[in-house]
């Protein structure tokens, strides 16, 4: 993978034993589509977002949970999108699973999925502004006091 | 010339075979599916957004909270993720008592799933049986915990108390019975024509579809596909144990009934080699930056107060890095993801959690079917809502 991708490759992290890599967003569907057919990373086990406000340059950071079944073996993927253009393609493509975990990434984080076959919300009701997970989100919600602790 | 169309039809979030408060709209032809669309987030409690403001002890209670039929797998899976993250070795009793309550956990969830299953097909008895030996499982966990459900019981770096002595009588009677009992579910439904009916050649799905919707757990084994996170990839200790893991063939919901009934047998026999295993010894780990103290020295000792004290209200700082840890629940693979920035509270919390992607599988596995067959669709999927919310 690393001589396939060299130039999209942005580093290669080991911590407890898992392999973390990072690459840029243009080629991450073909990154997954390569790790899918040809090394055999055949599950996806999950999907989701981490919102880094005010600690990295992009914001959003996209992780991807492989797993292999005929290997025993799991790899995470990781890219940067960035708040300004806060769009990365589906990868609906590559598994189906993706549907509804990119949802909840939507709706929690307020990423769009392009292409996307059903870009909804999820958790939240349709009509619900904002997307709890930011950073930037009340923990109490919005319009509310925020909580003091119990003898305030 | 008559015409026709399709109706549109709700079902739940009220529904007595919806598990909870799962709603899906169905579009209909006469009372062959068309179209499922389920409809969740009625129990979104945002505990992935609350973690990020606790401590890692303060979130375990929470994590109880998710697939509440299985609270001590829940533990489990979390208390293993964080222990990865801060590297704690856990002393054997401790992983031995564990693996024997998530075993319990495992048996306790399959009650529940065959009680509710049987008696959405409409096998009332079931219902009944497995709801009494839930309540051996039951009673095991407030003898050890104080708590029927909400367990809250392990630690990270151990367990909150050592288990009281009639414990391991009191399981190892459990387990004695307990195989008779499943007896009992197989002479109730495995050769009834109305199970039969109802069951076999519903709900296909290949393993090539299942994979590729992420279907995990006895899902997935009922499809065909042999693999198992304790077996393939052990954790807590789960390489110590035989046990077979048994496969479908059909990818149907019988196949997937006799893949869970063969677990929970398989369920009693690593409880009975983890009651063989356990020896005296300690329940807590030895790391004083991040675990508990034990509590004679709280109560005794002015340094067991403050550093008690001291854990509760600050916690502990995590070294900045992310782990993912994946354990076999009774539904299929419960994942905790942390992304620690080096504080006391976690930078991202997630959970993967298993019911919540296996239930995108419904519609693929209930178009062309009649309404009567969605509902052993639901059934035989195992679902939680308090774990596909959050």
């Amino acid at each position: 993978m690393k001589e396939k991708f060299a130039a999209s490759i942005i580093d290669v992290v080991e911590f407890r034993g898992e392999v973390t890599v990072t690459v840029k967003k243009d080629s991450i569907i073909d990154v997954l589509m390569f790790l899918k057919q040809s090394l055999q990373y055949n599950l996806l086990t999950d999907l989701t977002a981490v919102d880094y406000l005010g600690k990295k340059e992009d914001r959003f950071m996209m992780v991807y949970q492989l797993y292999s079944i005929p290997n025993k073996d799991c790899v995470r993927i990781k890219t940067p999108v960035s708040e300004a253009d806060c769009r990365i393609p589906t990868a609906t493509q590559v598994w189906r699973t993706a549907n509804w975990l990119e949802r909840e990434t939507y709706d929690l984080f307020g990423i769009t999925f392009d292409q996307h076959p059903d870009l909804r919300r999820i958790l939240m009701t349709e009509d619900w502004v904002g997307h709890p997970l930011r950073k930037d989100y009340p923990l109490q919600g919005p319009d509310r006091e925020p909580y003091k602790g119990r003898l305030s | 010339m008559a015409t026709t169309e399709t109706m549109t039809l709700n079902m739940g979030p009220q529904h007595p075979s919806t598990h909870g408060v799962l709603r899906l709209v169905l579009e209909l032809d006469g009372e062959v599916i068309v179209k499922v669309t389920p409809h969740i987030g009625y129990l979104h409690r945002g505990i992935e957004k609350l973690s990020e403001h606790r401590t890692y002890h303060q979130i375990l209670p929470l994590t109880d909270r998710l697939d509440y039929l299985a609270p001590m797998s829940n533990n489990l899976g979390y208390i293993l993720a964080v222990e990865k993250l801060m590297d704690v070795q856990v002393p054997e009793r401790a992983e031995t008592i564990r693996i024997i309550m998530a075993e319990l956990t495992r048996l306790q969830s399959h009650l529940v799933w065959i009680a509710c299953h049987a008696l959405d097909i409409g096998a009332m008895t079931v219902f009944i049986y497995a709801f009494r030996e839930r309540e051996t499982v039951m009673e095991i966990y407030e003898l050890i915990s104080g708590a029927r459900m909400t367990s809250n019981f392990f630690r990270v770096g151990g367990l909150s108390q050592d288990v009281p002595d009639e414990f391991v009588k009191k399981v190892s009677d459990f387990i004695d019975v307990m195989p008779g009992y499943l007896d009992q579910y197989e002479g109730l439904l495995t050769t009834n024509p109305i199970w039969l009916k109802r069951t076999v050649g519903n709900g296909f799905i290949s393993a090539e579809d299942a994979i590729d919707l992420g279907l995990t757990g006895p899902a997935l084994r009922g499809s065909g596909v042999d693999w198992d996170l304790r077996r393939d990839n052990p954790y807590g200790g789960y390489e110590k144990y035989q046990f077979k893991v048994p496969v479908g063939e059909k990818c149907d919901t019988f196949d997937r009934y006799k893949v869970r009934l063969v677990e929970m047998r398989e369920a009693c026999k690593i409880i009975r080699q983890g009651l063989d295993k356990l020896k005296p010894g300690p329940v807590l780990a030895d790391y004083p930056q991040v675990c508990y103290p034990p509590k004679e020295n709280v109560y005794n000792s002015i340094e067991g107060l403050i550093h008690h004290f001291k854990i509760a209200s600050e916690g502990f700082p995590a070294p900045e890095g992310e782990v993912y840890q994946g354990v076999e629940a009774p539904k299929g693979e419960l994942g905790f993801y942390i992304v620690s920035d080096g504080g006391n509270k976690p930078q991202r919390f997630r959970i993967r959690p298993p019911s919540f992607v296996n239930l995108q599988s419904i519609e693929k596995m209930s178009l062309g079917t009649m309404i009567a067959d969605l509902v052993a669709v639901i059934g035989t999927l195992d679902i939680v809502l308090g774990e596909i919310d959050r």
